[in-house]
């Protein structure tokens, strides 16, 4: 009953298998890019779209299939609900004959319930339905469990160890199955006419395709050892789509940045899922989560698994101190950066946590204590990342400081135990971040730069859809009611269980540094985005058209997606409205969101659900909106008033206080972390470390090498003379002296053409023979 | 015992035909103690055939005559060659072979 003690003891167990043929066949989903690939790599050229069309057409197809797949899953789901009530009314009834004995009834229940558990676990170690679904009861409405569609083939055998690929399709990789299709098609769309005319247009087009292709393949894999193989391929095509422009050395440098740092974090992916499949003795995604919640695993090794693949998310999701690829990152086509941003690449990092969830919240022991190193890493990175935004006056950069800002969020998230608000966020966030990214994208178009200071101001008056698409995100990053930011940005705050004090309680433990730097971050990012509103859509504009008149409003290729993805960021909140928001029969439109996408099974921790708090709600709204009017009145009014074309006041705070500018040089140096890596560590370790490795070479190694050879040397001509020259030499030379000498006498004594001679010996030898054949036979 | 009395005339032969071979300078006549050597072996496959009542014996004897006959007809003809050459049939002159 101790592992039971999350469900509620007389909720009925419902144990129904998804199927579907979208969802059993969810592996076309990654094979359509894939096969995009290909052909636009050997076809592409010849093509009238130069292979856009196919990228287009198989990602397209691909989103159809997720939107079918959501679907049937929705179905899925929505069928065992009702099932669940069917269920609960024949309990009640059966409840109604037992009340005589009402003790012992429940009794037997809790070891019916437990002996399905225990069978199902069986079932997990052998071969398909390996998963336990229970209800869990926790706000009025039922939360079903639904097995994962899971089909797997064997793909070698080595060692009496079965290796397999598959597919594990649930809620949770249903939701990335549709965003990551969502937002790539979007950008495909988009791409054409962004990088229309580049002079890799089609190699491109095929890196997309192969990056989506990674993406879903990720998402979808079934166990860890796939989940490595995608999360190295979404690496690598990164690495070649951030270095599109390679000719450009800053950008090739940008791409080898985010490889090699990817790779610091990719020898913990490495680790941690080696010391998983050890201690869990398979690769599966699910047994490795059974293992660890069921205590299989030992809490240490689990702590150690955990740290390994923090450091992989560190890497992959750009959170401190590993986060400096990110910004340099930029480098790439902005669409690239939109699609790294939002579906691709750093949800990798958030995937993989939400997924090994079991993993982290047992090692970490997130029900119940206050601190771990997940939420610590997500905390520093939400605001230190917020306060580098403020600096940059490149909008990709600032943008980039944002995801990172963003992704702390997530992973604090994920560190609290707030797992649905976690992923709730990454949702919400792809299509405000992309629809951020696409616009600052649409902006740079026009004015051919991404600088703020120098090349942009007063935009809105040339890009009128763009600039009311960037603001609708912008309100949605910014987490301001009613747009989708607000809604997955609260559910996090109310996660970290630390606003206990005023009535929302509920969450896993009390992380009260989690919730505040959550809230200092909310204002950060509103202050940040306020300033880059004003200097890209306000004021004059800076910038130099080179006598091509005003900047134009992009094409219908660009602003439809920003159109699209600014419906998106301002209705996507909608889908997992908090509890208690609603009242009466529209109660059941709360925490849709939640209800499809969290599992309710034996993979899954028992997480526990913060009760949400409209005090927390509303202080967090009021904090943005304190973060929105400081840097308004700076910007809006102070910077305006001295004039429309200035970008910062002239006689600012970092001129006149010394502290401030101290502050200010610190976050433009980016807290010296470059300077660390590459002067601190990388030239540190280059030249003492350079010098004494060369030491070593030259006194020891070569020294020794030096020293073997000379040796070597003497002995050799020790040997040559002495022994070549007069042993062997001496020996071959007397044994052919010899059979010289023994050839002359045989000549001249035997062989003398005397018939006679030779009949006798002939005759000699014979009888020789003869005799010892007598004696000895 | 027969079969000794048959074994001691061959080995009589064939001791009198090695005396030939190797002693004789005449080609002719160490062509025909060759002869006797051959036939002091067929005496004795004959006797020992008979004696193991065993027809192998005689049909080697009568192959061993056959290859003899071919022999001693090449044989002739060497010699026959070297007398022409060297108008003599002298083996030990014929020493143009010595290392």
């Amino acid at each position: 009953m101790v592992a039971l003690s999350a469900f509620t003891g007389d909720a009925p167990t419902s144990l129904i298998q998804a199927g579907g043929w979208f969802l059993e066949k969810a592996w076309i989903i990654p094979a359509l890019p894939a096969i995009s690939f290909v052909l636009i790599l050997f076809f592409g050229k010849r093509m009238k779209y130069k292979g856009a069309e196919l990228g287009i057409v198989s990602i397209a197809v691909a989103f159809i299939f997720a939107v079918c797949c959501a679907g049937q899953w929705i179905g899925q789901v929505n069928n065992a609900d009702s099932h669940v009530e069917h269920q609960k009314q024949h309990q009640e009834e059966k409840h109604l004959d037992d009340s005589h004995n009402d003790g012992d009834h429940h009794e037997t229940l809790s070891e019916e319930i437990q002996g399905t558990y225990s069978n199902e676990l069986e079932l997990a170690s052998g071969q398909d339905s390996t998963v336990f679904a229970a209800a869990e009861e926790d706000d009025g409405h039922d939360a079903v469990g639904i097995k994962p569609v899971v089909e797997r083939f064997t793909w070698w055998e080595s060692g009496g160890r079965t290796f397999q690929v598959g597919i594990m399709v649930d809620g949770l990789a249903v939701m990335m199955l549709f965003v990551v299709t969502a937002i790539s098609l979007l950008v495909h769309i988009y791409s054409t006419e962004y990088v229309a005319g580049d002079r890799r247009y089609t190699h491109y087009f095929a890196f997309l395709s192969l990056f989506s292709s990674s993406m879903l393949f990720f998402v979808i894999s079934e166990n860890v050892l796939q989940a490595i193989v995608g999360w190295e391929l979404v690496g690598v095509c990164s690495f070649a789509l951030i270095g599109h422009w390679w000719e450009e050395k800053p950008n090739s440098d940008a791409a080898l940045k985010a490889f090699l740092t990817n790779r610091v974090g990719d020898i913990g992916l490495l680790i941690g899922m080696s010391i998983l499949f050890w201690s869990a003795g398979s690769w599966s995604i699910i047994e490795i989560n059974n293992a660890a919640i069921n205590h299989e695993i030992g809490h240490s090794t689990l702590l150690v698994a955990s740290l390994c693949l923090t450091a992989a998310v560190m890497s992959k999701s750009g959170q401190f101190i590993l986060h400096t690829w990110l910004p340099d990152a930029m480098a790439g086509p902005t669409p690239v950066s939109a699609l790294i941003h939002a579906a691709t690449m750093v949800v990798a990092g958030i995937y993989m946590v939400a997924r090994l969830y079991g993993v982290f919240f047992e090692g970490y022991d997130i029900a119940g204590s206050s601190f771990n190193i997940l939420a610590l890493v997500g905390s520093v990175t939400l605001v230190g990342a917020g306060l580098l935004a403020f600096v940059q006056d490149d909008i990709k950069k600032v943008l980039a400081y944002s995801t990172v800002s963003q992704l702390g969020y997530m992973v604090m998230a994920l560190g609290v135990g707030a797992w649905t608000a976690a992923v709730f966020h990454l949702f919400t966030h792809a299509f405000f971040k992309a629809g951020l990214f696409l616009g600052a994208g649409s902006v740079s178009h026009a004015v051919h730069s991404f600088d703020m200071k120098k090349s942009m101001g007063g935009m809105r008056k040339f890009m009128p859809t763009t600039y009311k698409t960037f603001v609708v995100c912008t309100i949605a990053l910014m987490g301001l009611p009613p747009l989708a930011g607000f809604w997955s940005k609260d559910e996090i705050l109310v996660g970290t269980g630390g606003w206990g004090m005023f009535g929302g309680t509920g969450g896993n433990g009390t992380y009260v540094f989690a919730l505040v730097m959550g809230i200092i971050g909310a204002a950060l990012t509103c202050a940040y985005m306020t300033r880059v509103i004003y200097l890209t859509f306000f004021g004059e504009f800076r910038g130099d058209t080179h006598g091509h008149g005003d900047p134009q409003e992009s094409g219908k290729r660009i602003t439809i997606p920003l159109v699209i993805l600014a419906a998106m960021a301002t209705g996507a909140g909608f889908l997992n409205l908090p509890v208690g928001f609603l009242s009466g029969s529209k109660s059941g439109w709360q925490e849709r969101f939640g209800h499809y996408v969290e599992p309710v099974a034996t993979y899954f921790p028992p997480i526990a659900h913060g009760t949400p708090s409209w005090s927390l709600a509303i202080f967090s709204t009021v904090v943005a909106l304190i973060g929105v009017s400081a840097a308004g009145y700076y910007f809006f009014i102070k910077v305006n008033a001295q004039s429309p074309a200035s970008t910062e006041l002239a006689n600012g705070l970092t001129e006149k206080n010394r502290i401030a500018k101290a502050g200010h040089t610190i976050l433009k140096q980016k807290y010296y972390l470059d300077h660390l890596y590459t002067d601190v560590i990388a030239n540190g370790t280059k030249g003492p470390v350079a010098d004494a490795i060369y030491w070593t070479n030259q006194k020891g190694i070569d020294e020794a090498v030096n020293q073997v050879g000379k040796q070597t040397a003497r002995v050799s001509t020790f040997v040559y003379e002495k022994i070549d020259q007069n042993m062997v030499d001496g020996v071959v030379n007397l044994s052919g002296r010899a059979s010289e000498g023994l050839g002359e006498t045989t000549r001249t004594i035997i062989q003398r053409g005397k018939i006679h001679q030779y009949a006798a010996i002939m005759f000699a030898a014979t009888t020789i023979l003869a005799g010892l054949l007598i004696v000895f036979v | 015992m027969l079969l000794v009395q048959f074994l001691l005339l061959s080995s009589v032969l064939f001791c009198i035909g090695i005396y030939g071979v190797l002693a004789r300078k005449n080609g002719v006549m160490v062509l025909m103690s060759i002869e006797l050597i051959l036939n002091a072996v067929n005496i004795n496959f004959v006797a020992f055939g008979t004696m193991t009542n065993n027809i192998a014996g005689e049909v080697f004897a009568l192959f061993v005559i056959a290859i003899a006959a071919a022999e001693v007809g090449v044989g002739l003809a060497i010699i026959l060659l070297i007398f022409r050459n060297r108008n003599s049939i002298d083996l030990s002159s014929v020493d143009s072979l010595k290392g």
